[in-house]
């Protein structure tokens, strides 16, 4: 069932059938796209580049609604006994905020940058597996506008974003019912992509890359894919079992047979602790990415914050039942979790402590991109202390279902991740489109931003502590909750502007000059490439050689540790040392190998990626003098064609197949809301056909005729020969 | 899961080169004989683990010697059949980890419930 | 899109036959594939877990006088059929070990073999599961159907893809499109399928044998 390579229609490129492809085309109207344009282009592309974009750009939509959703709220809530939004349509738009702004944006928004960053960040050329994250977007994109069509089909989903059973077993209408399916759409898509990424980083670095040698930002990304690994399995079961109830009259959450409902709460907050931290962890990537560049000095203390990400991963799961501190759990259970719950406050008030000291005594440079990381780190903490308030079993007995806890994790995720990641906005827009975003206007959207957020977030504690509870549509007007929930009301549509003035800057830089590949003189390795980026990111696959790696090819230290540019490149240098060393065995390149093992060997016991520094160092380093041999081949012409030119580079073929497959999740979904059981059939047979396709279908197509035989890519990607298994 | 079951015991050491699409040189394979005997003896526990559950006598201990049985059985199927006794540490680490994390917060959950003192 | 590539580089020890053919090398000198595999069961000893978790929560705890594990086992039954399930993992890997020294007509051999125990597994849920249904337990009458349910019919699913899968792999090997090279194919359908092999160990004890 493979498909040919003839082009379609309106592709200009014509290639001749190649020999071997006797396969059969049964389905002509499908043949794989080899150079489609536009629309199609975007619908096939595999380019971890192009989804990341699409990542982004989808989940700012989702941005704009989750936004649009919340000044609907404060609407109803700026003034008491407010009628703007009955108690019904409070119910389904607060919900969706939640859901939106948790997995429409938030996620989404990480996971856009992780896409387009880390394999330029490891060195690779594209992910693992290609088509698969083809997969993953589209249905993310699938799911997200399977749970929005809800609005139109009966009703929003309705029972908050944590759907506490057995209130959303019980609830009539198909609102939570897509809440259910749709999640667990959102669901696949975030596993598949922790799947890829992972392999991505742990196995598709370029010579040289040691785990401690890997960009901040790759690291916190890497602990979000664990996370998200181990985590969204709890939620697939806790939906299931409300389905179950839900559609098949089950008994999971059915108090009338004796189930409890705390099962579900557990389930929820074992995935949705964890879950926080799949939030913040990339966006703290960001800012120490940001810091560094605008600091103009290193990251204080990589290996500490690489630990200290990694122990907030592990200890993430430990903490869980802090959510539940009201629930009747037992002195021992709230005890523990109070202990646990204080603790993981330490390694995030180290990572705080090392931003600033890394900005102590910089040369600040203070752009947009650096006001939102310092946005983030001042916010951030201030929602982090809110938190250190809840871990005290007493005082969360209070503060907990107030406002106090919704400033709280508006902080923390406003303040935090939303700070953080339009930070990366700034910061990487030259590299994804190639110009800047103005840097006035983006100063300006920080201000309002941080003007309106404080606004509208900072009253919240009062309110709370004043006995606000949360998840109400409206309040008496006797309660002296007036004036703050004004006020907050006001601050929220100036976060629109703030809003706003970054739609204004984005439109207005579709006409600003080039960026060039490295406007803000920075650190990582993607700044080594063009801007935006080649499909195959790099010419040549670099020899990394230490941490920051492009910014010691930039720069090496003068006596007074002051960076000062390079005359000779980092190659020059070396090959003049090791020509000057000929007698002594091995040459410099050895003496770095010692020095990288004695670094890796003495870090701590830590999850998994740690281990691996320590076990595979010696092999990387053995691999990096193997490359750097072979790469010097390479460099003078092993080829005909002299070095590489980029059109001898190969890359994974474009794919109808993600696309196809994603779009029979919702029907399925469908199928089963309705209970129309030929629908969900089609919808399963969709699938498994898609499936299959993609299997079958190589990963690369043959090219040319002049080509038999399998074509290594210098990406992972398998040969034609292999199984395409993405 | 043991994690002292290293792959010094079982022949020479393969730390990260793969064994997969392995030729028959491969010496990290055992023979089809080998997967038998192994299959015998899962199937010798698992015929003890019937057996002793119609031993009323044994009463809770029942519960224990269940347990040891079943967690030799599926030690043994994914060391020698996964062939993670032979393989990279890596593959270990990814499941293990999986694995422990199941148990122990599965295992505080449980508790918390109260499901082991009913 | 591109023409000739370059020659990839070669790996740590200077060889390609450690990676299945056409795979360029990797950090970690590990195919994807098989890293990939590897976290997505790590992944679902999660989903098992939680599972089981419900089944150990509401175990005796359906109300009284609803029909309960003693009223509706039968373990000489069931026991058969996890003896055919552990037999089907040793057929696996006899599968994989045929494929990888060449034996293409042994390896479908023992794929069909897995295929059909698989298939008389998950038959002889299907079965025992309409007899438990006649005798009145469903998902619905109380907890432990529920759970007892979802907890086995979660694993039945993954069961039936898994011959699926099995199905799928014969096929192709018929039709020659699954060489020695791809071996390794074989051997991450057999890492799956084992995995689902243990989650029934767990399931038999916990479930049947202790009550």
């Amino acid at each position: 069932m493979a498909i040919t390579t003839s082009p379609p229609p309106q592709s200009p490129a014509e290639l001749p059938p190649p020999p071997g492809s006797a396969r059969p085309a049964p389905l002509r109207l499908l043949r794989r796209p080899t150079e489609p344009r536009g629309l199609w282009n975007w619908l096939t592309t595999v380019d971890h580049k192009k989804i990341g974009i699409m990542y982004s750009a989808a989940a700012f939509v989702f941005f704009i609604i989750g936004g649009l959703e919340a000044l609907m709220l404060r609407v109803q809530l700026g003034s008491p006994e407010n009628t703007f939004l009955s108690a019904d349509a409070y119910n389904q738009v607060f919900t969706m905020h939640g859901t939106t702004m948790i997995f429409l944006v938030v996620m989404p928004l990480s996971a856009g940058f992780a896409n387009f960053l880390l394999p330029i960040m490891v060195g690779a050329r594209d992910v693992a597996f290609p088509r698969l994250n083809a997969f993953g977007f589209w249905v993310f994109l699938s799911g997200g506008l399977f749970m929005y069509t809800s609005f139109f089909l009966g009703g929003a989903p309705n029972g908050g974003w944590f759907g506490y059973a057995p209130l959303s077993r019980l609830m009539p209408g198909h609102n939570m019912d897509y809440w259910v399916f749709g999640l667990q759409i959102l669901g696949i898509a975030s596993l598949t992509g922790a799947i890829n990424l992972i392999v991505t980083v742990i196995n598709l670095r370029a010579p040289g890359m040691s785990l401690f040698r890997m960009p901040i930002f790759v690291w916190m990304s890497l602990v979000a894919q664990f996370l998200l690994l181990f985590a969204l399995p709890v939620i697939t079961v806790a939906l299931f079992l409300l389905m179950f109830d839900r559609q098949f009259g089950a008994n999971f959450f059915n108090a009338q047979a004796g189930a409890d409902p705390l099962l579900w709460q557990h389930l929820f907050w074992l995935f949705g602790h964890p879950e926080v931290y799949i939030l913040i962890l990339p966006a703290m990537g960001v800012v120490s990415e940001i810091l560094p560049v605008f600091s103009r000095k290193p990251l204080f203390g990589y290996q500490v914050m690489v630990i200290s990400g990694i122990a907030i991963g592990f200890i993430g799961w430990g903490v869980w039942a802090h959510h539940m501190f009201a629930t009747g759990v037992g002195p021992v259970a709230t005890a523990a979790f109070s202990a646990s719950t204080m603790f993981i406050a330490v390694p995030t008030g180290v990572k705080i402590f090392n931003w600033l000291a890394t900005m102590w005594k910089g040369k600040i440079k203070a752009t947009a991109p650096f006001l939102f990381a310092v946005g983030f780190v001042t916010m951030f903490t201030i929602g982090g202390l809110s938190g250190v308030t809840h871990a005290v079993v007493p005082s969360d007995t209070q503060q907990t279902d107030t406002y106090y806890i919704v400033a709280h994790f508006h902080y923390v995720l406003f303040g935090g991740s939303i700070f953080g990641l339009f930070g990366g906005a700034f910061y990487w827009w030259p590299k994804m489109f190639g110009k800047l975003l103005d840097d006035r206007l983006g100063k300006w959207q920080f201000w309002v931003m941080l003007l309106g957020f404080n606004l509208t977030f900072g009253p919240f504690h009062i309110l709370g502590l004043q006995g606000m509870p949360r998840r109400i549509y409206t309040y008496p007007e006797n309660r002296g909750w007036d004036v703050w929930n004004a006020v907050a009301t006001w601050g929220s549509f100036l976060i629109a502007v703030g809003v706003l003035i970054f739609m204004v800057n984005v439109w207005k830089s579709r006409k600003s000059p080039a960026a060039g590949d490295d406007p803000w003189d920075a650190r990582t390795l993607e700044w080594s490439i063009p801007s935006p980026p080649p499909e195959y990111n790099f010419k040549d696959i670099p020899l990394v050689v230490a941490r920051d790696d492009w910014w010691h090819r930039k720069y090496e230290e003068d006596e007074d540790g002051r960076p000062v540019l390079r005359t000779r490149s980092i190659e020059e240098e070396r090959a003049a040392e090791t020509a000057a060393l000929e007698a002594a065995a091995g040459g410099r390149t050895m003496a770095e190998i010692k020095e990288d093992t004695a670094e890796t060997a003495a870090e701590a016991e830590a999850e998994a990626e740690a281990d691996e520094a320590a076990e595979h160092q010696a092999d990387h380093d053995e691999m990096a003098t193997a490359a750097e041999d072979t790469h010097a081949h390479e460099d003078h012409g092993h080829d005909e064609e002299q070095g590489h030119d980029e059109e001898h580079i190969h890359l994974p073929s474009p794919s109808y197949w993600p696309l196809m497959a994603s779009l029979s999740l919702p029907i399925i979904c469908y199928g089963l809301i309705y209970k129309f059981l030929p629908v969900c059939i089609l919808g399963g047979v969709w699938l498994l056909g898609s499936i299959y396709a993609w299997a079958l279908e190589p990963a690369t197509e043959p090219e040319e005729p002049d080509e038999p035989g399998p074509e290594l890519s210098a990406s992972t990607d398998l040969a034609p020969l292999s199984q395409g298994s993405e | 899961m043991s994690e002292h079951t290293t792959s010094q015991e079982a022949g020479p050491v393969v730390k990260t080169t793969p064994e997969e699409g392995g030729t028959e040189h491969s010496p990290h394979h055992p023979s089809d004989w080998e997967y038998v005997k192994v299959a015998i003896v899962l199937a010798a526990i698992t015929l003890a683990e019937v057996l002793v559950y119609y031993v009323e006598a044994l009463g809770d201990w029942l519960i224990l010697i269940l347990a040891v049985l079943s967690i030799a059985k599926f030690a043994i199927v994914v060391l020698w059949f996964m062939h993670l006794r032979f393989d990279s540490r890596l593959f270990r680490r990814l499941f293990v980890t999986g694995l422990i994390l199941a148990c122990i917060v599965y295992g505080i959950v449980l508790t918390s419930f109260g499901v082991w003192t009913r | 899109m591109s023409a000739t590539a370059p020659p990839a580089p070669t790996d740590a020890q200077g060889s390609h036959h450690e990676m299945p053919a056409g795979h360029p090398p990797t950090s970690t000198g590990l195919s994807n594939e098989k890293v990939a595999m590897w976290a997505f069961l790590g992944s679902e000893c999660l989903l098992f877990g939680a599972l089981i978790s419900t089944y150990l929560l509401y175990k005796g705890q359906s109300l009284e006088g609803t029909i309960s594990p003693v009223d509706v086992y039968d373990i000489p039954y069931t026991s058969v059929s996890s003896f055919v399930l552990l037999m089907s993992s040793l057929t696996m890997v006899l599968a994989l070990a045929n494929i990888q020294r060449g034996d293409h007509r042994r390896t479908r051999i023992w794929l069909l073999t897995t295929a059909i125990l698989g298939a008389s597994f998950v038959g002889g849920q299907v079965y025992e599961f309409t007899v438990f249904i006649r005798e009145g337990l469903t998902l619905s009458t109380n907890l432990f159907g529920s759970s007892f349910y979802a907890l086995t019919g979660f694993h039945g699913a993954h069961v039936t893809l898994g011959v699926l899968m099995l199905l799928s792999l014969f096929s192709l090997s018929l039709k020659g499109k699954l060489p020695t090279e791809r071996a390794e194919t074989v051997e991450l359908v057999g890492l799956y399928w084992h995995f689902v092999d243990i989650v029934w160990i767990v399931i038999f004890t916990l479930v049947y044998l202790i009550q």
